[in-house]
């Protein structure tokens, strides 16, 4: 009756996928604690993928934060009389990669030592040990080295000290951290496709006579696959809820709390808007992908259509 | 309608059900397949559905080489062709009304044209009035009958029958075949395999004998010539 119009049927019609809606709603029932321990999978797993990928986002930020405020600090000798010094300010300032140069005299220097460890290093007063001290800061994070280089080659310079190797070691951190984190997620996301696939693999063989029938009597084979994949699904939509609503949940808390103690501090968490949205849509995206693949092994490999 | 050249069936066991097998049948015929179990009945039958496909040989459904048919083509083949099975292969969760029009449902056929085909037939094979009932509810016989319904509810050109009779005592036997004429006369191929000698002797047709993969006997108004 309608063989011959093989293009009216490939159109997926509404009143079609209304149809295959409602089928995949009613397998997740019909499954009970099936669907329980698949959704269950993917809630735990998206849930620590959510908060590693929180974590690592903001461990990423601070580092990006910390890079951009190396400053270099350069010791005058104490040769340099005050021409000296002004002049010195003055080759730093036109080096290249140079973005501000702050003279510190040794007497503010040790006010601020005071400040910081107490009123028994004021007997220093009498005979400073410091140096006076230039900050520089370069244009670019990437640049502090060369320009320490180029400043401890100009005259009356004693010393240039920098955050040599302190940012390194939090990066070399963050990816130690990073490749365990994947490798734990790559193991739950396995756990999770494989209780799901388990779940559509229940269903295809609780509907066998069905899809036998469907088969015979001409269903086309997406027809015939398409409320299993939606069943996968939901598995996986179902997965994300609750760590969406505890991700969101945790980082507003986390903001309320630390936003304020980090105020005109150096480094700042991510803004809550709109990275927990971000991430949110990612669990969601990683649910529905897990679902999706879930079903797909069992359809390959039980539903030969 | 159906033509088989030299088909050559192979399984991958080793097992060699159709060794090369030559048969033309025509469109409104209607054909009994008799032979021993194992003969290669079976396979024959589901080349026609493209259950099966040969392992060499020609085979044309409808025009259509089922042997160079692509796999996404096959539906569409299907749609042309009711299968009816000895055990009805009804779905217990839905009633008669369901069942039939589950064949025009998932072929995503509009939704007042199956309500009106699957009263037509439902009435062609005598259970209108148990549309609602549940198969469970119904005896063999009407529910081989919901089960033939369903296999013409989409006008195919041609029934296949795998043993229609083979779960039904003799009376509701008859009742079927009767069916079966009337759906032949409207010019409906049939083609059935059985074993059931009484109704192949009564009720004269076409008779093709398969054994070991091979047609060894085929005439027309032919009797049913085993002794089981």
């Amino acid at each position: 009756m309608c063989a011959t119009q093989p293009e009216v049927t490939t159109a997926m019609k509404i009143r079609t996928f209304g149809r295959h809606i409602k089928e995949s709603l009613k397998s997740l029932g019909r499954n009970g604690w099936m669907t329980f321990a698949s959704v269950s999978a993917v809630t735990v797993t998206l849930l620590l993928v959510g908060v590693f990928v929180m974590i690592m986002m903001n461990l990423n930020k601070v580092a990006d934060d910390l890079e951009n405020d190396v400053e270099i600090k350069v010791f005058v000798s104490l040769d340099a009389e005050e021409d000296d010094i002004t002049e010195l300010e003055e080759e730093i300032s036109s080096l290249d990669g140079v973005e501000s140069a702050d003279f510190s005299t040794k007497e503010e220097e040790l006010t601020d030592l005071v400040l910081d460890f107490g009123e028994e290093l004021s007997l220093f007063e009498q005979s400073n040990p410091l140096f006076d001290v230039f900050y520089v800061k370069a244009t670019e994070p990437q640049q502090t080295e060369t320009v320490a280089k180029d400043i401890a080659a100009l005259e009356y310079i004693e010393d240039v000290e920098y955050g040599e190797g302190k940012i390194e070691k939090l990066f070399d951190f963050l990816n130690a951290g990073r490749n365990v984190g994947l490798v734990l997620i790559l193991a739950l996301l396995f756990t999770a496709m494989f209780l799901i696939s388990n779940t559509i693999r229940i269903t295809i063989v609780a509907r066998r006579t069905e899809i036998e029938i469907m088969k015979l009597v001409g269903a086309t084979n997406w027809f015939v696959r398409v409320p299993f994949i939606l069943e996968g699904m939901w598995l996986g939509i179902l997965g994300s809820i609750i760590p969406i609503g505890l991700v969101v949940l945790l980082y507003q808390k986390i903001t309320e709390f630390v936003q304020p103690r980090l105020s005109g501090e150096l480094f700042q968490l991510l803004e809550f808007s709109p990275f927990i949205y971000q991430v949110s849509a990612l669990i969601l995206a990683m649910g529905v992908f897990i679902g999706i693949w879930g079903s797909f092994m069992s359809i390959r490999k039980f539903l030969r259509v | 309608m159906i033509q088989m050249k030299n088909v050559y069936k192979k399984y991958p066991n080793g097992i060699v059900a159709l060794n090369g097998l030559n048969v033309e049948i025509a469109q409104g015929e209607f054909v009994y397949i008799v032979g021993p179990s194992g003969a290669g009945k079976s396979t024959f039958i589901k080349m026609m559905y493209r259950e099966e496909r040969p392992s060499s040989g020609q085979m044309l459904v409808d025009g259509k080489d089922i042997a160079k048919l692509k796999n996404r083509k096959v539906p569409f083949l299907r749609r042309d062709i009711g299968v009816v099975f000895q055990d009805f292969k009804l779905l217990p969760r839905l009633n008669v009304y369901e069942n039939v029009a589950f064949a025009l449902e998932v072929i995503e056929e509009k939704p007042q044209i199956i309500k009106e085909r699957v009263m037509e037939v439902l009435d062609m094979v005598g259970l209108k009035h148990k549309a609602k009932m549940f198969p469970r509810e119904l005896s063999g016989g009407e529910q081989q009958r919901v089960s033939i319904a369903r296999s013409i509810v989409n006008t195919p050109k041609v029934m296949i029958a795998d043993e229609p009779t083979g779960n039904l005592d003799p009376d509701t036997s008859w009742d079927i075949m009767n069916l079966f004429e009337q759906i032949n006369s409207t010019g409906t191929t049939i083609i059935m395999a059985t074993h059931n000698r009484e109704i192949v002797n009564k009720l004269r047709h076409r008779v093709i004998a398969i054994e070991g993969g091979l047609i060894v006997r085929d005439a027309a108004g032919g009797d049913y010539g085993y002794e089981d």
